[in-house]
């Protein structure tokens, strides 16, 4: 059953099974009768994500690393719980704009440019490459120990010549195979039917077959998987095997993993074909998210039993990777052994043919198909009559074969130097790379081209420092000394350990720089850049992509050219059937005399959606700007659509603050108006106070000069008396008047007061001598408390001495009317002097000592300062004055307690002058 | 001879008009505030009051509505002296039960011709 004949002809037999199968479904969609239009197979389709590495590394890694294998197969779980958001998105803008690959996607998220779209293609070439020697490694390695066991494989790689080498003509037979399988067809965004049902069918066949091992091992070798682990329980040796510390890189090292691998599967070429390529029906996401994940937790489900078994051998000599090879055959099987080995084939020729039409679609449109054009452009003579649609297959054709041959190539090189996992964690490294442009483009509209460019550069040279290169020199390809003592023997160049990180496992530790350094630069960077017109366009559509009714308003351009121009550019792309369909499609006529009509801008869109499914988005476009002049996409159109709803947004959240401010405003309004109508109140008031208070003297006077006039006899002494009240408030008058003028120009700020250096103290003494004779006559005993020493204050002296004045008569005025004393005292502080006056009177209530300042405020109904009987009464208007003289002069005037007499006091306050040499 | 009281809080214009009514031939009582207006009100009640508004203690309105709750004044004749002169205190004045309504400064002649005449009008 193991002779190498059998084997080769049951391998062969069941590709060409594949074959046959593929072409089937092939036929069948064409027919219109479509064999993969169900979840079931989509889902099946995502299981190319289970590789060789899976079905032999995951047994290799769990014989050596305990559990930590499962974390590669959390992270895509978790991806696919997020599926119907995330890669719903994705697929409806692949959908929408006929993208072909990663790089397609990429670069057309970031205005289509070619440079960008060549980077991606460049990356995934020097990253995937591994992946793919991985799988011929496996394929080898499957074959060679199916045929030789129990004798091992030798490790003739190195001496050889590589014809003799199986690998080289495994790469080659499925290059060959995937020829025929992936290049059928022209349009790389049109599905590789007959490829997803052939994958779909391999992974069947590789769960059957290590279920098959799997259940073989744990209830025929052993009696089910308690008599496994307590046989493990005996062997000392093996008990650490399961513990969950037995992680490299700790629980940096379990998260680093879960990241990795989480990222790797929306990211890695294949999955991005087969996930939103090759997607048929958004609705297909909503099974696969738990069908997917199930189908994980079936084929993990015994490789811990198969590594616990190889374990249990005993033989060193094994290789754990292959215990799921080694198992069996040691326990004497010939069958299933040959069924094991066609289940690793299956898992790893999957992955290699989605990998590979995948890579070389993004060689042929991105790497080489720019240049053609270019070339073409330059000397539009020699390629004018070029069909250039033979040439794309050809090209295509012919990357596959380089692909395959580099695979074969590193295999060759480093392959044998690392186990299947790791070669497999450093392809993923590099896939993760993609993450940011993409996730981050996804989601935010303000990443930018050049933010993305510089990204992915950082991010791949990053890794490539920390993981590819030093793996090189770990080979004996590259001097190793500066993996030990890092470059130019700078400790923190380490490779793995920059910048002296350390403790990590080297896969966390080159994921976290590169990603940092990535995700860095893509922010740090489309902060300080702007967006080309078309970038901004295709930010908005990607960002909006889940917006209802976007797409279908997308597709309209207003671009002018001919519909002759057309037909010639789809011709010589897409050929002649190509170009016919699309043109019936739109209803538009391929006659000659049709030729010189405009294109409709329905014609324009799917010209260029068809351009781009061949050529990918980014030489689309440039083709489309050779012939149409203006835009092919209505710009502004979109969006606008696509910012109806964050304008709608903005434009409720603006109104509301609108209606904010416009509120506040209208409070503002409301209050200055309560304000200027309390203020008219007030003139009012002030008008009619002014008017009460003129009218009082005034009727006295008028009064008594008509009694004087009528009365032709009237004793002496009488007349006189009238007189003198004639003559009293005729005074009363003019003070009142000139009082009234001093507060309108101190409220309106046109007092001019003319202040200058003078010694309060003495003017102090000037006042009280001035009004000497009114207190003389009240009877007030005047007490003075002055300094001795000159106190300089900056003020106007006769508005000064006019409060002083009004100080002093108001508080003679209010003294006690039996032995009335008032007192005046001047002290200093640091900068300022206090001038008090107070009297032995009633006193001030404390509720009425802001009330004084009022205007005319003894005309308030209150009796508090109505003076005694027989004294005069004020206007109303001297503290208030007196107040704003105060005011004027920078200090203050206010109503306190009276210190030695008792009754009222009150304070005025100036800042003193400074010294008399600096202001000189 | 009948009796006036007169009151207000401005000394001189009390002795002007003390001395107009006691030409005219009347007895004059005076008050300086309210409450002094509505004490003289009380001992010696007079044919005339002449009422100023603006006093220190309580207003002459308040005087007039007290005066008028009292039955035996319900009807004493009462003329407002006011410096205020807006129209809505005169209404006011009237609407409380004042008989007249002057407003300072007045003519003499005018008022001692108002108070004859509404002391010809009770008689």
């Amino acid at each position: 059953m193991r002779s190498n004949l059998i084997v080769l002809t049951v391998a062969f037999g069941y590709l060409a099974l594949l074959f046959l199968i593929a072409a089937w479904a092939d036929r069948r969609a064409a027919q219109g009768r479509s064999l993969i239009g169900s979840p079931t197979v989509y889902a099946l389709s995502i299981a190319v994500y289970c590789t060789a590495w899976t079905f032999y590394g995951s047994v290799g890694r769990a014989a050596s690393h305990g559990p930590s294998f499962l974390l590669i197969y959390l992270g895509p779980t978790l991806a696919m719980l997020v599926a119907p958001l995330l890669i719903r998105k994705m697929v409806r803008i692949a959908r929408a704009q006929r993208i072909t690959s990663i790089a397609d996607f990429i670069s057309a998220r970031y205005g289509k440019r070619g440079g960008l779209g060549a980077l991606v293609a460049a990356i995934a070439l020097l990253g995937i490459t591994p992946y793919i020697a991985l799988q011929l490694k496996a394929i080898t390695l499957g074959h060679a120990i199916l045929t030789t066991y129990p004798t091992l494989p030798a490790d003739t790689l190195a001496a050889s010549p590589f014809w003799t080498d199986k690998s080289f003509w495994v790469a080659l037979v499925l290059a060959v195979f995937i020829i025929l399988f992936g290049t059928r067809q022209l349009d790389a965004s049109e599905r590789h039917e007959g490829m997803v049902a052939a994958i779909a069918v391999e992974s069947l066949v590789k769960l059957v077959a290590f279920l098959a091992v799997g259940l073989f091992t744990t209830f025929m070798l052993y009696s089910g998987p308690s008599a496994l682990f307590s046989r493990v329980a005996a062997q000392p040796s093996l008990a650490g095997v399961l513990s969950l510390d037995n992680v490299p890189g700790g629980q940096g090292g379990w998260l680093g993993m879960l990241v990795l691998a989480t990222l790797a599967f929306v990211t890695l070429p294949r999955q991005f074909q087969v996930l939103v390529v090759e997607n048929v029906d958004e609705a297909h996401l909503s099974r696969a998210s738990w069908l997917f994940p199930l189908y994980l937790l079936l084929i993990n489900l015994f490789v811990i039993p198969i590594a616990l078994a190889g374990l249990l051998l005993g033989d060193a000599a094994l290789d754990p990777d292959s215990f799921v090879l080694t198992v069996p055959l040691a326990a004497g099987l010939e069958t299933l052994p040959l069924v094991v080995f066609i289940g690793g084939l299956s898992a790893a020729t999957g992955m290699v043919i989605v990998e590979t039409i995948a890579l070389s679609t993004m060689v042929s449109n991105h790497l080489v198909m720019p240049l053609l054009l270019r070339l073409a452009h330059r000397r539009p003579a020699r390629y004018k009559d070029t069909v250039l649609a033979g040439w794309l297959l050809g090209i295509r054709r012919i990357a596959i074969v380089l692909i395959l041959m580099l695979g074969y190539l590193y295999h060759a090189l480093i392959g044998e130097t690392y186990s299947l996992v790791t070669i497999g964690l450093v392809s993923f490294a590099a896939a993760a790379q993609f993450a940011p442009a993409m996730l981050l483009g996804l989601y935010w509209r303000g990443a930018t081209h050049a933010g993305a460019v510089v990204a992915l550069s950082l991010g791949i040279a990053t890794w490539a420092y920390t993981l590819l290169l030093p793996g090189f020199a770990r080979s004996g390809w590259l001097d190793d000394t500066w993996v030990n003592e890092g470059l130019a023997g700078l400790a923190w160049l380490r490779p793995y350990a920059l910048f002296g990180l350390e403790g990590w496992d080297i896969y966390t530790h080159a994921l976290f720089w590169s990603l940092l350094f990535n995700l860095g630069a893509l922010i740090g960077v489309s902060l300080f850049t702007r967006q080309s017109p078309l970038e901004r366009t295709q930010a908005a559509l990607f960002t909006g992509a889940l917006q209802p009714g976007l797409w279908s308003r997308a597709v309209t351009g207003q671009g002018q050219t001919t519909q002759g121009e057309l037909y010639q550019l789809l011709t010589r792309y897409l050929g002649l059937a190509a170009a016919t369909r699309i043109f019936a499609q739109a209803d538009a006529s391929t006659q000659t005399s049709a030729h010189a009509r405009p294109a409709s801008p329905s014609l324009v869109a799917r010209s260029e959606r068809a351009l781009a499914g061949a050529l990918g988005t980014a030489s689309a476009r440039v083709l489309m700007d050779s012939v149409v002049r203006g835009e092919t996409l209505d710009r502004e159109d979109i969006l606008s659509l696509l910012d109806a709803t964050s304008q709608a947004l903005e434009y409720s959240r603006r109104l509301e603050q609108k209606s904010h401010e416009l509120e506040e405003t209208s409070q503002a309004l409301r209050a200055a108006n309560a304000r200027l109508r309390e203020l008219d109140r007030l003139k009012d008031e002030f008008v009619a106070m002014v008017s009460h208070e003129l009218r009082t003297p005034l009727t006295s006077i008028r009064a008594f000069a008509e009694i004087l006039h009528d009365a032709d006899t009237l004793p002496e002494a009488q007349r006189q008396r009238f007189l003198d009240v004639i003559v009293h408030e005729s005074q009363r008058l003019s003070r009142l008047i000139d009082e009234i003028l001093d507060l309108a120009r101190l409220e309106s700020g046109r007092m001019t007061l003319h202040p200058r250096r003078l010694d309060l103290v003495e003017l102090v003494r000037r006042s009280t001598e001035t009004i000497q004779r009114v207190l003389a006559e009240r009877g007030v005993t005047l007490e003075l408390d002055l300094p001795d020493v000159p106190t300089p204050v900056s003020g106007d002296p006769d508005r000064l001495e006019q409060v002083i004045i009004n100080l002093v008569d108001n508080a003679s005025k209010f003294a006690a009317p039996e032995h009335p004393r008032v007192r005046l005292a001047l002290a200093t502080t640091d900068r300022h002097v206090r001038l008090l006056v107070e009297d032995n009177g009633p006193g001030i209530a404390m509720e009425a000592r802001e009330l004084v300042f009022e205007k005319f405020h003894r005309l308030e109904n209150t009796s508090l300062n109505v003076p005694p009987h027989g004294r005069p009464r004020g206007t109303g208007l001297g503290l208030p004055i007196s107040r704003g003289i105060v005011a004027h002069l920078g200090g203050r005037l206010w109503v306190d307690d009276a210190p030695t007499l008792g009754g009222a006091c009150l304070l005025m306050e100036l800042p003193l002058a400074p010294d008399e040499a600096s202001t000189t | 001879m009948a009796r006036i009281l007169i009151v207000d809080d401005e000394p001189n214009i009390v002795l002007s008009l003390e001395y107009l009514m006691q030409r005219s031939g009347f007895e004059v009582d005076t008050a300086n505030d309210g409450s002094q207006a509505l004490q003289a009100l009380q001992t010696q009640p007079p044919d005339l009051v002449l009422l100023d508004i603006s006093l220190p203690d309580i207003s002459g309105f308040d005087v007039l509505r007290q005066l008028r709750q009292t039955s035996s004044m319900r009807t004493l004749p009462v003329i407002m002296l006011t410096a205020h002169g807006r129209e809505v205190e005169r209404e006011k004045g009237l609407a409380l039960g004042a008989d007249d309504y002057v407003t300072k400064p007045f003519s003499t002649q005018e008022l001692v011709a108002k108070v004859q005449a509404l002391l010809d009008e009770v008689r």
